[in-house]
């Protein structure tokens, strides 16, 4: 009798037992997408807009390659702030502007090639870390307000731009040149041609096809992985670097035919400054520096108690993020090839700020990851959108409309919940 | 004869013209557990934040006095001084950055790190974090206070307890600690885990550690304790061996005083039981954060002076804000006989409550607006009074207003330039009688005054407890004052109730023994009852 | 010497500069010899014209709810109404009335969607409220071109959707302006439309004596305040958002009929930075507001803008430098007052 009941007893448990692991496993795939909400939307929207536009695959993988080439860089270097946290930066507005500034000086001066485009680092590099500087000193008098008045100086400092390149260029600052200054003497052009400065001066240094591209990134994943099982020894990262293997064995071969995937050419010295970027912030994360941003970003009160200069470190990441803005929007205009002179800069901000919020991240979080992934969802949504507007409304416009509401409403939506969470959480403390 | 790590000789502290410490001498040796006691606004905090040079007390006219350190004078004019001198803080409200580890919060601004390939052109900021050394610190330190926990769990999510260890780990982390003051470190904890927490300091002062341990829980002060003083009124008015005294000696000095009785009531106790009950509270809880209310039932009767007193977060402040709706509370309440609904403030207003808030500047006023405004604002809402009625509209009714404002001056002789004047220019007594004013613009039953002095020069302060008894004698109405000053409690009121841990440790009458009151205070009186039995 | 240091003190640094630079320009003024009355007779209007989107900033202001940037929520709902009375084919008052009348109640009610959205983010009403307002007005672009008009005056003749912009001048442009208008000297009174800013002004001050608005100050003054006094914070807030939006919509039907187009598409987008602007060059604050800072800093405003294109033509002949002092200007003083809020939060 006692045998029966003892096993009884044994099949009961294995049956809760697996039960459990059942809601254990409902339970976590409802945590992963909750918490990734905001991208699984995405993902499904650019998959139905891919559709619906019926573009060739050719079309938006060349499209796409160059976006994010051009854009990673700006999208990453709104990380820092992030982490201190002071919210989204609106402000690398201020460094775009830098770096036009830089290169008209290059483009007058018509340094072609690389070294226009070093020269331009060099020329932007300190006027970006002064304008850091005056912003973070704002930010520190706006505290709680970080983004609108990020914001709003993003603006300011457009008046002063438009100030100085408008009307001090050839009355104060003396510049004679017919090609970039205005038939009248005063003023820049609106549009400044940069191939002969430093149009695809980065860019074409190395470029190689998408397969090989595509291959090399496999056989990146797979060392990485190697490497992490002879660290701990677990077998799944065994099985994914296999996986990494075989896919970039696929890559390779593809090499050998006519694909697709050979005609588009990959620009590797950027994707080389964009891994740059990933690896710079993870390593900053890893120091001191890194170690005050995270503490002043959880606790700014906590962290002034326990000796650390607050308003010095919200400063130092804005000048890092002005800084790096710079130089992404450096990349950015190399690739585009043209300055639009009073424009080029003004819808930087929102869109980095888009792609980084698709990406998952929060105001409060983000990472290189997000960043990365964000920047190709946007930029795949963005082109693609005019196309399917015209196929599922029978007017383009309605598409372009429609991308421009997206990045709008995603930033709004984004600050929306942020705020809401807040108030939340302030509500359970008080009722505590 | 081993030297003091600490002495502090003549301390003397005022606040705009207010002398909160009067000559205050502390002595502490090395390895010695110091214990300073005494009632909310003895004087605790203010001398902390003198040894700790708090911003706040240099910028308010600095102290008098002189501290010496290891037998050395010294100027502690920054936090950072004191840590520098090896003096450290264990703090009432944790510390802690929930999002970091136990490790990262031990090690906060001391992380230790070692050179990279940047560090040596960009300087120190940018060398790596030495993880592995920064863990291998933190289980010193947690091992020191007896704690098991993995080092690398995150914070976010412990329990309180644990919270209150992390933070003595972090504080004898620094390697040259010599002096660690304990600000009320088991107001938060269990039983089990405030013994853990006197253990541990009792092991940290066998090293060699002074410990200065600020509390009012006077059975750890008898158990932990080498040496006690005792704080009253910002004087010290006793300092003894903890052989040399007891529980129950120690309250008395804590509470003890001359009481200026400011009422004569020479009404028999028979007339006290006859009094009809107006407001019958039962099994109160009230969910206010620093102050809950875990079970009080009290009745309260028509036309008396009720005191509820307490030490700070023991809950007297949370029952009249329970009541009157401000925070959620659970519970059962009559008034005048009929069930009075709780959660609603604007039920509480209407039937006849009227509140003045312990928090005078947060919830009491509208700073930048007139007096009057403020004076009328209630009713205004409540009763729909002070405003004129055209067809659909309301408009405010300028003269009525300006009438009852002028009057509301008058009578409680508030020093203003006028009926206009924005309320942020008054002073504290001033502002303190508006908020009075705009509770009886209402014509209420029922006044709950909570924290009626505070911050108030002696001057007001006598002319608002002589203003409370006025409105009682008069017109009869039924006071309830809630105040952490005994004394002010002990000079007007009929009955005054004791809260300790959110419930009722017992009613007094305000001639009762100071031992009593004292024991009361401190949570004490029902354990002394039972020992005595 | 102490009232005038007290002076300088409440108007802040950033209002100085700015009436400092607006008495230098008129001081250019007529150095340059410009004809005072056209510009005097400019700014009256355009005084007018703005009013009434500056005043919708107040409600929002003194219940608590911050710098209404969302106004463009409102400002749909006037183009809506406007459209409307143009498909209904009106003229005139009727025209500009019926507007006004159906755009109302579209706003009241979009009003109050969007005042329980801001109840749900108090401490980020600023932020939340501009993408708030990008989008709606982002996704109105997707609706001019969806919804069916008729009229041949607003849709595009040939194509899909509404114009970019719809002339009033055949049916109310300026209807309000040269009601009972008169010269004073050279300089053009727009009576009817400074009467309409007036009367609303007045109703708002009404308003603000009432019940409803006198607790509303007090909620957003210090809502633990009102709270204890048995006032219904949310609700307040709820009651200004509902009329900062109508009043938005009402303003810009205003400013239509005296620019004479109705601006769709992309044109509300900014339009809410100016309006606070204005009234932050008023005197007022993120947290207070009074009706004379809405003509004050109306009337500043404009009037800088107004002198600043002849005066810097003069001076330097090529470029809009009126368009680039309106950038410095409005957003100097937003920063401005930005900074003053902030700090007041930090202080414990």
């Amino acid at each position: 009798m006692l045998l029966l009941k003892q096993v009884e007893v044994k099949n009961v448990s294995k049956t809760k037992i697996s039960v459990n692991k059942k809601s254990e496993m409902a339970a976590k795939i409802n945590k992963i997408l909750f918490d990734n909400m905001v991208t699984i939307l995405f993902i499904v929207l650019c998959i139905i807009e891919i559709i619906l536009s019926g573009q060739s695959a050719y079309f938006i993988l060349n499209e796409l390659v160059a976006r994010i080439a051009r854009n990673s860089f700006l999208v990453l270097s709104l990380i820092i702030p992030v982490i201190a946290g002071m919210g989204l930066n609106f402000g690398i507005v201020i460094g775009a502007m830098a770096a036009q500034a830089a290169i008209i000086a290059v483009a007058h001066w018509q340094i072609k090639g690389i070294l226009g485009f070093l020269l331009c680092i060099l020329l932007s590099t300190p006027l970006a870390i002064l304008l850091g500087y005056i912003t973070g000193k704002l930010l520190n008098k706006t505290k709680g307000q970080e983004m609108i008045a990020s914001m709003i100086f993003g603006f300011f400092a457009n008046g002063i731009y438009q100030l100085i390149f408008l009307l001090l260029i050839g009355t104060i600052i003396p510049m004679k040149d017919p090609v970039i200054v205005l038939s009248s003497g005063v003023g820049i052009k609106n549009t400044i041609d940069l191939s002969g400065s430093i149009k695809y001066s980065l860019d074409n240094l190395i470029k190689l096809p998408l397969s090989i591209t595509l291959a090399i990134i496999c056989f990146g994943f797979m060392v990485y992985y190697l490497w992490k099982y002879i660290k701990k020894r677990e077998k799944k990262n065994l099985f994914v670097s296999l996986l990494f293997i075989i896919a970039g064995g696929c890559f390779a071969v593809i090499y050998n035919y006519e694909f697709m995937l050979n005609k588009i050419n990959v620009p590797i010295a950027t994707m080389l400054l964009i891994l740059a970027l990933c690896f710079f912030n993870n390593f900053i994360c890893s120091t001191k520096l890194g170690q005050n941003f995270k503490a002043v970003g959880q606790n700014m009160h906590i962290a002034g108690v326990s000796g650390i200069n607050v308003d010095k470190v919200r400063v130092n990441a804005i000048i890092i993020s002005t800084v790096l803005a710079a130089w992404g929007q450096l990349i950015f205009l190399q690739n585009i090839g043209t300055l639009n002179t009073y424009g080029s800069h003004e819808q930087v901000g929102m869109f980095a700020i888009a792609s980084l919020l698709i990406g998952g991240a929060t105001v409060t979080n983000a990472d290189n990851k997000q960043a990365i992934i964000g920047t190709i969802l946007f930029h795949t949504m963005f082109i693609v959108s005019p196309m399917a507007g015209k196929n599922l409304f029978g007017n383009a416009q309605i598409g372009e409309y429609f991308r421009v509401f997206v990045v709008y409403g995603v930033i709004g939506v984004s600050l929306g919940l942020h705020a809401w969470k807040n108030q939340y959480e302030k509500n359970k403390l008080m009722k505590q | 004869m081993s030297e003091s790590i600490l002495e502090m000789k003549d301390i003397e502290k005022e606040y705009f013209g207010n002398k909160v410490l009067k000559g205050i001498n502390i002595n502490v040796k090395p390895g010695e557990i110091h214990a300073i006691v005494g009632e909310n606004g003895a004087g605790k905090s203010t001398l902390m934040n003198i040894l700790f040079g708090m911003p706040v007390i240099h910028s308010t006219g600095g102290f008098k006095g002189e501290i010496y350190f290891n037998g050395k004078k010294t100027e502690i004019k920054c936090p950072k001084d004191a840590m520098n001198l090896g003096i450290g803080m264990v703090h009432q409200e944790f510390m802690l950055l929930p999002s970091f580890t136990i490790t990262e919060n031990i090690k906060l601004n001391r992380e230790k790190t070692k050179n990279n390939f940047l560090s040596k052109i960009m300087g120190e900021k940018v060398k790596t974090l030495d993880m592995k050394a920064m863990g291998a610190d933190s289980r010193k330190s947690l091992d020191k206070v007896g704690m098991t926990i993995d080092e690398w769990a995150m914070v976010e999510g412990l329990p309180v307890g644990y919270m209150q260890f992390i933070e003595i780990a972090r504080e004898i982390d620094k390697s040259n600690i010599k002096l660690l003051v304990f600000d009320e470190p088991t107001a938060v904890l269990t039983e089990s885990e405030a013994e853990h927490l006197i253990d541990c300091m009792k092991k940290l002062a066998e090293e060699g550690i002074g410990i200065i341990f600020i509390t009012h829980r006077l059975d750890e002060v008898m158990m932990a304790a080498d040496s006690i003083t005792v704080l009253r009124d910002g004087e010290m008015v006793a300092n003894k061996k903890r052989g040399e005294t007891n529980v129950v000696e120690l309250a008395e000095l804590m509470v003890g005083r001359k009481i200026e009785r400011l009422v004569n009531k020479n009404e028999s106790a028979e007339n006290e039981e006859q009094k009809e009950t107006i407001m019958e509270i039962k099994n109160l809880k009230v969910l206010m954060p620093g102050e809950e209310v875990k079970d009080v039932s009290l009745n309260i009767k028509r036309g008396e002076i009720l005191g509820i007193g307490g030490l700070a977060g023991q809950g007297k402040i949370g029952i009249a804000n329970g009541i009157m709706g401000l925070y959620e509370s659970k519970g059962e309440v009559l008034f005048k006989g009929k069930a009075f609904k709780l959660n609603n403030t604007s039920e509480a207003l209407k039937s006849g409550l009227a509140f003045v808030s312990e928090d005078r500047r947060g919830v009491g006023l509208l700073l930048d607006k007139s007096m009057e405004l403020n004076i009328v604002i209630s009713s205004m809402q409540i009763k729909n009074e002070y405003l004129k009625k055209i067809g659909f509209f309301t408009q405010m009714d300028s003269k009525n207003i300006r009438k009852h404002a002028l009057k509301m001056i008058n009578e409680l002789d508030i020093r203003c330039r006028g009926p206009q004047q924005k309320v942020r220019q008054l002073s504290g007594g001033n502002q303190q009688k508006i908020c009075i004013a705009r509770a009886l613009t209402l014509k209420p039953e029922i006044l709950f005054v909570s924290e009626p002095t505070r911050g108030i020069d002696i001057g007001a302060k006598k002319l608002i407890l002589d203003l409370l008894v006025k409105l009682n004698k008069e017109q009869g109405m039924t006071i309830v004052m809630t105040s952490s000053e005994l004394s002010e409690l002990r000079a007007i009121s009929d009955r005054i109730v004791i809260i300790s841990k959110g419930k009722i440790e017992g009613i007094l009458k305000p001639d009762d023994s100071d031992a009593d009151f004292g024991l009361m205070m401190a949570g004490h009186y029902h354990k002394i009852q039972k020992e005595e039995l | 010497m102490k009232k005038f240091n007290k002076l300088l003190n409440r108007l802040g640094i950033a209002r100085i500069i700015i009436i400092l630079f607006f008495i230098a320009l008129c001081i250019l003024a007529v150095v340059i010899k410009l004809p005072i009355s056209m510009l005097l007779s400019e700014t009256i209007m355009r005084t007018g014209m703005y009013g009434i989107l500056v005043l919708a900033m107040v409600p929002g202001i003194i219940s608590g709810t911050g710098l209404n940037f969302g106004i463009p929520i409102g400002i749909i709902c006037g183009l809506v109404g406007g459209l409307y009375s143009i498909e209904f084919n009106l003229n005139g008052f009727t025209g500009f009335f019926t507007a006004v009348a159906i755009s109302i109640p579209l706003a009241a009610a979009i009003g109050y969607g969007y005042g329980l959205l801001i109840n749900k983010v108090k401490g980020s009403e600023m932020m939340v409220g501009t993408y708030m307002g990008f989008s709606a007005v982002s996704l109105m672009c997707i609706g001019w071109l969806l919804i069916p008009f008729n009229s041949p005056a607003i849709k595009w003749p040939i194509g899909k959707g509404v114009r970019v912009t719809i002339s009033l001048s055949e049916r109310y442009a300026k209807v309000l302006n040269n009601f009972m208008n008169f010269k004073i000297g050279e300089v053009e009174i727009p009576t009817g439309l400074i009467l309409f800013l007036f009367i609303n002004c007045l109703f708002m001050w009404i308003f603000l004596r009432s019940k409803s608005g006198v607790t509303m100050k007090a909620a957003g003054d210090n809502p633990k305040f009102a709270e204890a006094s048995g006032i219904n914070v949310d609700k307040c807030r709820l009651r200004g958002i509902i009329l900062s939006t109508v009043l938005g919509a009402v303003g810009i039907i205003v400013y239509a009929q005296s620019y004479g187009f109705y601006q769709l598409y992309q044109s509300p987008m900014m339009m809410g930075f100016p309006a606070v602007a204005s009234i932050l060059i008023g005197g007022a604050s993120t947290n207070d507001a009074k009706i004379s800072h809405v003509l004050v800093g109306t009337f500043l405003f404009q009037g800088l803008l107004v002198m600043a294109l002849p005066i810097t033509n003069e001076i330097v002949k090529e470029g809009d430098l009126s368009e680039i002092v309106r950038i410095i200007v409005s957003n100097g003083i937003i920063l401005y007052a930005l900074t003053k809020a902030g700090g007041g939060e930090e202080c414990e």
